[in-house]
């Protein structure tokens, strides 16, 4: 596609000329699905396709949901209990639904790492990368929106603490959180409006997962060298590259056969898994639980947001220079929703001339301990803020931050980088003649 | 009400073990349930022995406002025979405000009505107890052992029924006593200062709950003849609540395997589909190599 030469559709009877001459859909259809792709993409190029399908997965079941379902504060718990008990395999479509939302972000984590690594940010994909991140925002108000729906203890109070968020900027806060509550209060407005969100986002996803999936094929796919494919001929290209189908179509199909056998396993034999047993207490405004613990998919953007209280010094002189009005709480919201916004900018602030992090012999250790990081933040954004927790969700903080903002500048300087090969054949080839001979011949290129 | 979460969230991603927080919070016991695991499914007699001691005995103040009477004859629950459920609604009574020229009057149940809500404000209703409590094994845990041992909601509600014990001393010692009973598998209530270390730590695990204790042994008389061990009571009543908040838990369970069998079967095939479609590509590598 884009700039790689390629096969094009050519429409052979006159209904397909009468068509294409009015609508050239064959033609995209076609071109999409005949995608050179390099041929050297290893097994964290699947997460695409799993994306993609979960998406699908979550919009088919929701649909059914919605026809079962209530959005009233006195019949939202009991009409998904309906679901639950009195619809014919609504447990099963509920459930799927449910831990479908858990699916996604395994896998948009699994895909946001596999582009960090591989520097599928950098110029010039960083269209497809920003949009990768609006698709992930959605993603979260859209998920964290569905979580509101069965109006449980955790759906109640959890609204009251992420709508609160907005509460804390200053001056405009209270009007602004009062504005996307309806009221003052979580209430039958709140349910309302999050279910008519709820159901509208997916589709806006779904434009955006297009554009997406149109920008990586104008410029191509990034692979695992990071090296382009060979524009020059349309045999060199044909060199580094294979058709989408059938060679990766069936590829990511194996790999998304065995993630969802793993995926139905959860949730045929324990779908409460990843959930709170608080929702399964109907909302009660007059009780709170102890702990309100978000899904763990937000833990560690939850972890960044209470890194920062009143005790860390930044957040002192920040609120000094600010005469008060970046006091601790809006310090917090800053550095949860900027912890997304430093991955944004990644293309911009990673200066390394080699894209691959297989080449980069320092960044492999400090994207390891990213990777570290992560799973440390997740980790400790279920805790509670007592005791040693508070000290290590600051270290992994500012680990966060410091990544994006000093090592990947930094590094660009001081690193000397390996040679990647000189194309893709040659990986490929290097990669398959040595497995080859040692014996491995299944093994795909994997790190 | 809602402390009892303290221990889940204190192990929060903890490869954690029933041991590591039992002091200061609540006791919770392991038992073990025919229903736990992928293979496990409910006993039918254990549920209608269930079914027993909560009509004799909890249903006095709780509810089950989600449970419809009719699905006491569903496959994978109590079963009971269709005659026998109706009999068992029909000992109900409901209010029906079409009755009576529309000024509403009492009726006795149909299979189609709903278990009543509970008569006591503070008796919170039955129906999905056993998911809205967590035992010791989750379920923020890692701990994979959810996949054989369920989220503990059984667990927690036979504890809670065979967790009544004497208060400790320091709570005998008090001016005024404290409200209620002391149960050490019941983290939610309330605790006197004079129980709690200087740093705030409880001595004991457990809490005061407001429910008198409702087992004692040999409160029911079971037609099977089943023991009738406070223990043994308290296991029916907890399987047949997890029933009530987990219906269709065979079916899922049915499905699940299904849906693994067949995916497994599939990336098979779909592995050698890909091994065979790439096979001259690789072999060509690995002439040029």
């Amino acid at each position: 596609m884009g700039g790689i030469p390629h096969d094009h559709y050519e429409p052979k009877s006159d209904g397909e000329k009468w068509l294409h001459g009015r609508l050239p859909i064959v033609d995209l259809l076609y071109t999409t699905i005949m995608a050179p792709t390099p041929k050297n993409l290893n097994w964290m190029w699947i997460w695409g396709i799993v994306l993609t399908f979960t998406l699908f997965l979550q919009i088919i079941t929701g649909v059914v949901l919605v026809m079962h379902y209530t959005p009233h504060v006195d019949m939202a718990f009991a009409s998904v209990e309906h679901i639950m008990r009195n619809v014919n395999g609504g447990h099963m479509i509920r459930y799927f639904h449910m831990n479908g939302a858990s699916l996604f972000f395994v896998a948009v984590y699994a895909h946001i790492f596999r582009g960090l690594y591989y520097g599928s940010y950098k110029a010039p994909r960083e269209v497809t990368w920003i949009i990768g991140m609006l698709i992930f925002l959605l993603m979260m108000g859209t998920a964290f929106m569905g979580y509101v729906l069965p109006w449980g203890q955790m759906s109640f109070h959890g609204t009251a603490v992420i709508t609160g968020l907005f509460g804390a900027i200053p001056f405009i806060g209270e009007a602004l959180q009062t504005w996307l509550l309806g009221a003052s209060a979580v209430g039958q407005p709140a349910l309302n409006r999050f279910f008519s969100l709820h159901y509208l986002l997916p589709f806006v996803i779904t434009g955006l997962v297009m554009l997406h999936i149109w920008a990586f094929h104008t410029t191509g796919n990034n692979n695992p060298t990071g090296v382009e494919v060979r524009r020059t001929s349309k045999a060199d290209a044909e060199k580094d590259t294979l058709p989408f189908w059938p060679y990766f179509v069936i590829k990511d199909l194996f790999a998304l056969a065995i993630i969802l056998a793993v995926f139905v396993a959860v949730v045929g034999f324990m779908p409460n898994y990843l959930g709170h047993p608080d929702n399964y207490i109907e909302a009660n405004p007059l009780a709170t639980p102890a702990h309100i613990v978000p899904e763990w998919y937000f833990l560690p953007f939850y972890a960044v947001l209470r890194a920062f209280d009143n005790t860390v010094w930044v957040v002192i002189i920040a609120e000094w220079i600010s005469f008060g009005i970046i006091d601790a709480k809006f310090f917090g919201v800053l550095a949860m929703f900027g912890s997304i916004a430093v991955m944004a900018l990644a293309p911009w602030l990673d200066t390394s001339s080699v894209r691959s992090g297989r080449y980069r012999p320092m960044f492999k250790w400090w994207f390891g301990i990213l990777v570290v990081d992560f799973i440390v933040l997740m980790w400790v954004g279920a805790m509670p803020a007592e005791g040693i927790y508070p000290i290590i969700a600051l270290i992994a903080s500012t680990y966060w931050f410091a990544y994006f903002l000093v090592i990947l500048p930094l590094l660009g300087v001081i690193e000397k980088p390996l040679t990647p090969p000189a194309t893709i054949e040659d990986d490929f080839n290097a990669h398959y003649g040595t497995a080859s001979a040692s014996g491995d011949p299944v093994a795909a290129p994997a790190e | 009400m809602f402390r009892n979460l303290t221990l889940t969230a204190a192990v929060a991603l903890g490869f954690a073990t029933g041991a590591a927080h039992a002091a200061g919070d609540a006791e919770v016991h392991d038992f073990d349930f025919s229903f736990e695991g992928p293979f496990g499914s409910y006993d039918t007699n254990q549920l209608q022995r269930g079914l027993q001691v909560y009509t004799e005995i909890c249903s006095a103040c709780h509810g089950m406002k989600f449970v419809a009477f009719r699905t006491l004859a569903d496959e994978g629950g109590p079963m009971l025979p269709d005659d026998q459920m109706r009999a068992y609604a029909e000992f109900y009574e409901v209010w029906d405000p079409m009755l009576f020229d529309g000024e509403g009057d009492f009726r006795p149940a149909t299979p189609a009505d709903h278990f009543p809500e509970s008569s006591l404000s503070n008796a919170p209703d039955l129906s999905l107890m056993a998911k809205a409590r967590a035992g010791f094994h989750g379920p923020y845990g890692l701990g994979i052992n959810q996949f054989m041992k369920g989220m503990g909601g059984p667990e927690y509600i036979t504890s809670l029924l065979t967790g009544y014990v004497d208060e400790p001393q320091c709570a005998l010692d008090m001016e005024v006593p404290m409200d209620g009973y002391y149960n050490v598998a019941f983290a939610a209530g309330g605790y006197p200062e004079e129980c709690k270390y200087e740093n705030g730590d409880h001595k004991y695990p457990g809490s005061w709950i407001a429910m008198a204790p409702p087992l004692w042994g040999d409160d029911v008389v079971y037609e099977d003849g089943h023991s009738t061990d406070i223990e043994e009571i308290a296991m029916d009543v907890s399987a047949f609540l997890m029933w009530t908040a987990e219906p269709k838990m065979m079916a899922r369970k049915q499905a699940g395997l299904t849906g693994v069998i067949f995916l497994t079967v599939l990336s098979v095939l779909l592995y050698l589909t890909n091994k065979r479609l790439w096979a001259p590509h690789k072999a060509a590598a690995k002439r040029k190599d």
